[in-house]
C-alpha cells in the first residue's frame, strides 16, 4: 500500500476542515476526489504534502508504511510525493532549469545518489518537455512568471515528469484550462502512469475524468468522504449534481 | 616600526590639521583649485560633520565610528608599500585598470596615461598641473560644499584621486576599472577625489571598486564629480566590499547635459557603515538616468543610500531601483529625493525601494520624497519591506528543495533584478557569483577586486576577462 489515511482530522486557525478522512491508495491506482467547493479537497492535498498552516488534530497518514506526519515538506517530497498546485506560484528570477536542477539533485542526494551531470540533466529536460508537449523556451524563463493559466498547469505536469514521484496529487489541475490544454495535461498524466505509482486527482468537474480514467471516485463533503465508487460515480454525479449526494445523507 | 597615535575624528582636529599642513595641501593647486580649497575649509568650519539632528542623517549615526580613531596621512604611502599591496600584475594602459591605494593614484612612474584617441586617464594631481584647462572648469563645480560637510572637508583636504577625460565623440570600447584598495599600518582616514569628464557624444564604462586589504579600520570620504556631456553615455558601477571595521562615505555628483544618458549601479556587498550620496542633475532636456542599487548586509552593518535626482530641465526620464537584503542586526536607510523644477515639463521619474528583512532585528528606514513644481509630470514611487514569500518557499520545498536552498534561491532571485541590469556580461557573471557567495556567507573581502591582492599561495587570477569588454 502506497498511502493510507486513517481518521484524519485537520483544522486551520482552530476551524476544523477535515473531520475524519479514511483513504487508501495502492500502487498503479488513480483515485479521483470530487466534491463541491469548500468541502476540504484542497486542504486534504495540503495536509498530505505537509503545509504547516494546517494542524492535524487527530489521525494518521502512512506512506509506504512510514509515518508522514513527522516529516517536513521537503522530506515528504523526497519520499516521492508530488503536488500539482491549483495556483502555481510565480517566482521571478528563478529559472525553471535552475529550480528543477536543484530539486532533482536534492532528491537524489536524499536517496544516496550522486548529483546528475549538466549534460544528463539537460537531456532529461528535453525528453520531459516532449512528454508534455512544451516546444517553446519555457524552461529558460522564470518559474511561472508571466505564464498563461495553461502554461502554468503544463509546467506543473512537466515538473512532475522531471521528479518522477511515486504519488502525485493533482489539485484542481483542470481549473481554468481550455479543452486543448486539458487534453495535453491529461495526456502527460496518462503517459506517466505506471504500475508502480499512484495518483490522487482532485477535481470539481467530471470533465477531466474523460481523459484521466480513474479506478476509484470519492466524494468529499463537509470534511468527510461520504461516497466512494468506480468511474461511473463521476458520471452519475455530473448528471445528478451534488444535491443528490446531500439528499442521500 | 614607528607607531603613530591615532585620534578620533573631530572638526577641531581637522581644522587644526589643515592649518598645520596648509602649504603642503595647496602645493599642486591651480589658482582655481586653491580658491575652492580655501572656500571649502571655511564652509567645513561652519557646517562641521552631519549629525542625527539633520533630516538626511537621522538614521545614520557616525559618532561611534568617529571615536575609533584614525591616522590622517596627507601624503601617499611609500612605493615599497604599494608594491606589497599590488603584488598582482597590474595590467596597464591597454586593459585600463587604475589602481588607487588609500585614495591616491598608484603608479607614479606613469602618472597620466594619454591614449592615441585623446583619452586621458591618471592622477588628478598630475592632471591639475598638466591640463588645468580641462580640470578647472569642472573640479569643485558640482560637489556642493556649501551644505554638505563631507564634500567641504574633501574639497579642503583631497589632493589626489583619479582623473578620466574622454574627448568629444570618442567611444571607449574598454571599461575603465578604478580600484581603490585600503591598506595602512594604522587605522586610516582617507580623502579621495575623482573627476570624470565625458565629452559630447562620447561613451564610457567605469567600474569603481572600494576594497579593504585587511581588517584594519578605515574611514573613507570619497567625492567623485562626473560630467556627462551632450548626448554622451556613461555606464557606471560602484562595487563596495570593505571589511567589517570600515566606513565609507561616497558622494557622487552626476552632471548630465542635454540628451546625456546615465546607467548607474551601486553594489554594496560588505562594510561596517556605507553611506552613498548620489546626486544627478539634468542640466539639459532629453536626458535619462537609471540608478540601481543592491545592498546585502548582515551582522551590525549599516547601509544608507541617499539619492537625489534634480529634474532641472524638461523631457528627462529618471528611474531608481534599490533593493536590499538585511540579515541579523543589519540596518539600512533609503532616502530618495526627486525634485521636479518649474520648467521641467514632461518629466518622467520613478523611484522604487524594496527590502527583505531576514530577522526581527534587521531594520530599514525607507523614505521616498517627491518635490514637484510642475503639473505636466509622471512620477511614481514605491517602497516595500517584507520577509521571504511564504507561498514561494512552500512551492520550492514541495519539490524537495530544503529550506536553506529554497531561501538562497529566493534571495538570489530578489537580488537578481538589480544584478541583471549589469550590461557587461563578464562583470555580471562575476557579480552573480559574488552575490551567491555573499548570501552563503562565503565572500571574502578583496575577492571582487579585479587586482586580486590575495596571498602569494593563491595565484592571482583575473576573473573579469577585460579583453571581452
Amino acid at each position: 500500500m502506497l498511502l493510507k489515511i486513517i481518521n484524519l482530522h485537520a483544522s486551520i486557525k482552530g476551524k476544523e476542515i477535515l473531520k475524519g478522512i479514511n483513504l487508501e491508495v495502492n500502487q498503479g491506482e488513480v483515485h479521483a476526489i470530487m466534491g463541491p467547493n469548500g468541502t476540504g479537497k484542497s486542504t486534504l492535498a495540503s495536509v498530505i504534502v505537509g503545509r504547516d498552516v494546517f494542524d492535524v488534530t487527530e489521525g494518521e497518514i502512512l506512506y509506504n508504511a512510514k509515518n508522514l506526519l513527522t516529516l517536513s515538506v521537503e522530506e515528504r517530497a523526497r519520499e516521492g510525493i508530488f503536488m500539482g498546485f491549483q495556483y502555481p506560484v510565480e517566482i521571478p528570477g528563478v529559472s525553471i532549469t535552475n529550480f528543477m536542477r536543484t530539486a532533482v539533485n536534492e532528491i537524489r542526494k536524499y536517496r544516496g545518489l550522486d548529483p546528475m551531470s549538466a549534460g544528463e540533466f539537460l537531456k532529461m529536460m528535453e525528453e520531459k518537455k516532449k512528454l508534455v508537449e512544451i516546444t517553446s523556451n519555457l524552461t529558460n524563463r522564470s518559474v511561472n512568471e508571466g505564464f498563461s493559466g495553461g502554461e502554468k498547469k503544463r509546467n506543473e505536469i512537466f515538473q512532475m515528469a522531471m521528479l518522477e514521484p511515486t504519488l502525485a496529487i493533482l489539485d484542481e489541475t483542470d481549473s481554468g484550462l481550455d479543452i486543448d490544454a486539458l487534453r495535453v495535461v491529461a495526456n502527460g498524466v496518462n503517459k506517466l502512469r505506471t504500475p508502480e505509482n499512484g495518483f490522487v486527482v482532485i477535481t470539481h468537474y467530471q470533465r477531466l475524468l474523460d481523459y484521466i480514467i480513474p479506478d476509484f471516485v470519492h466524494v468529499l463533503f463537509e470534511g468527510r468522504i461520504v461516497k466512494s465508487g468506480g468511474k461511473d460515480l463521476a458520471l452519475e454525479l455530473e448528471e445528478k449534481g451534488y444535491d443528490w449526494i446531500k439528499q442521500q445523507l | 616600526m614607528e607607531t603613530k597615535t591615532i585620534n578620533p575624528i573631530t572638526k577641531e582636529r581637522l581644522l587644526n590639521l589643515y592649518q598645520l599642513n596648509h602649504e603642503q595641501l595647496i602645493a599642486d593647486d591651480t589658482p582655481a583649485v586653491r580658491a575652492n580649497r580655501e572656500k571649502a575649509i571655511a564652509s567645513f568650519n561652519k557646517l562641521g560633520f552631519p549629525d542625527k539632528k539633520m533630516e538626511d542623517w537621522r538614521n545614520t549615526d557616525l559618532s561611534g565610528t568617529f571615536e575609533i580613531g584614525y591616522d590622517y596621512p596627507l601624503l601617499p604611502a611609500l612605493e615599497d608599500d604599494m608594491q606589497k599591496v599590488f603584488r598582482c600584475n597590474i595590467p596597464h594602459l591597454d586593459t585600463a585598470v587604475i589602481g588607487q591605494l588609500n585614495g591616491w593614484f598608484v603608479s607614479k612612474d606613469v602618472p597620466l596615461m594619454e591614449l592615441g584617441n585623446g583619452i586621458i586617464i591618471g592622477s588628478l594631481a598630475e592632471a591639475m598641473k598638466k591640463y588645468p584647462q580641462l580640470v578647472d572648469p569642472h573640479l569643485g563645480n558640482y560637489a556642493n560644499t556649501e551644505s554638505n560637510g563631507f564634500a567641504a572637508l574633501n574639497a579642503a583636504f583631497a589632493t589626489d584621486g583619479t582623473f578620466i577625460y574622454i574627448p568629444d565623440g570618442v567611444k571607449s570600447e574598454k571599461a575603465v576599472q578604478l580600484v581603490n584598495v585600503i591598506q595602512h599600518r594604522e587605522n586610516i582616514f582617507i580623502q579621495s577625489r575623482n573627476l570624470i569628464i565625458l565629452g559630447k557624444g562620447s561613451k564610457l564604462t567605469v567600474v569603481h571598486c572600494d576594497d579593504s586589504y585587511d581588517h584594519q579600520p578605515s574611514f573613507s570620504n570619497v567625492v567623485t564629480e562626473i560630467v556627462v556631456g551632450e548626448g554622451a553615455f556613461l555606464d557606471h558601477y560602484k562595487l563596495q566590499n570593505l571589511n567589517n571595521n570600515s566606513t565609507l562615505v561616497s558622494s557622487t555628483w552626476f552632471h548630465l547635459e542635454q540628451e546625456a544618458k546615465l546607467e548607474s549601479h551601486y553594489l554594496s556587498l560588505n562594510g561596517a557603515l556605507i553611506r552613498n550620496n548620489t546626486y544627478a542633475r539634468f542640466n539639459g532636456p532629453y536626458g535619462s538616468a537609471n540608478i540601481y542599487g543592491l545592498y546585502l548586509m548582515d551582522n551590525k552593518q549599516h547601509i544608507d543610500n541617499y539619492v537625489a535626482v534634480d529634474h532641472a530641465s524638461p523631457d528627462c526620464v529618471s528611474s531608481e531601483l534599490f533593493k536590499g537584503i538585511l540579515d541579523e542586526h543589519a540596518t539600512g536607510v533609503f532616502n530618495g529625493h526627486i525634485l521636479v523644477q518649474r520648467d521641467a515639463q514632461r518629466t518622467n521619474a520613478s523611484q522604487n525601494n524594496r527590502n527583505l528583512l531576514l530577522t526581527d532585528t534587521a531594520k530599514i528606514n525607507s523614505k521616498p520624497f517627491l518635490e514637484i513644481y510642475n503639473d505636466d509630470v509622471k512620477c511614481s514611487h514605491g517602497s516595500t519591506t517584507g520577509q521571504l514569500d511564504e507561498t514561494a518557499m512552500f512551492y520550492l520545498r514541495q519539490r524537495g528543495i530544503g529550506e536553506d536552498n529554497a531561501r538562497m534561491l529566493l534571495m538570489f532571485a530578489f537580488a537578481d533584478e538589480v544584478v541583471s541590469k549589469i550590461a557587461i556580461e563578464p562583470l555580471r557573471y562575476r557579480i552573480e557569483d559574488m552575490v551567491k557567495k555573499r548570501l552563503q556567507g562565503e565572500l571574502q573581502i578583496c575577492e571582487q577586486c579585479v587586482l586580486h591582492c590575495s596571498t602569494p599561495e593563491n595565484p592571482v587570477e583575473f576573473k573579469i576577462d577585460v579583453s571581452k569588454i
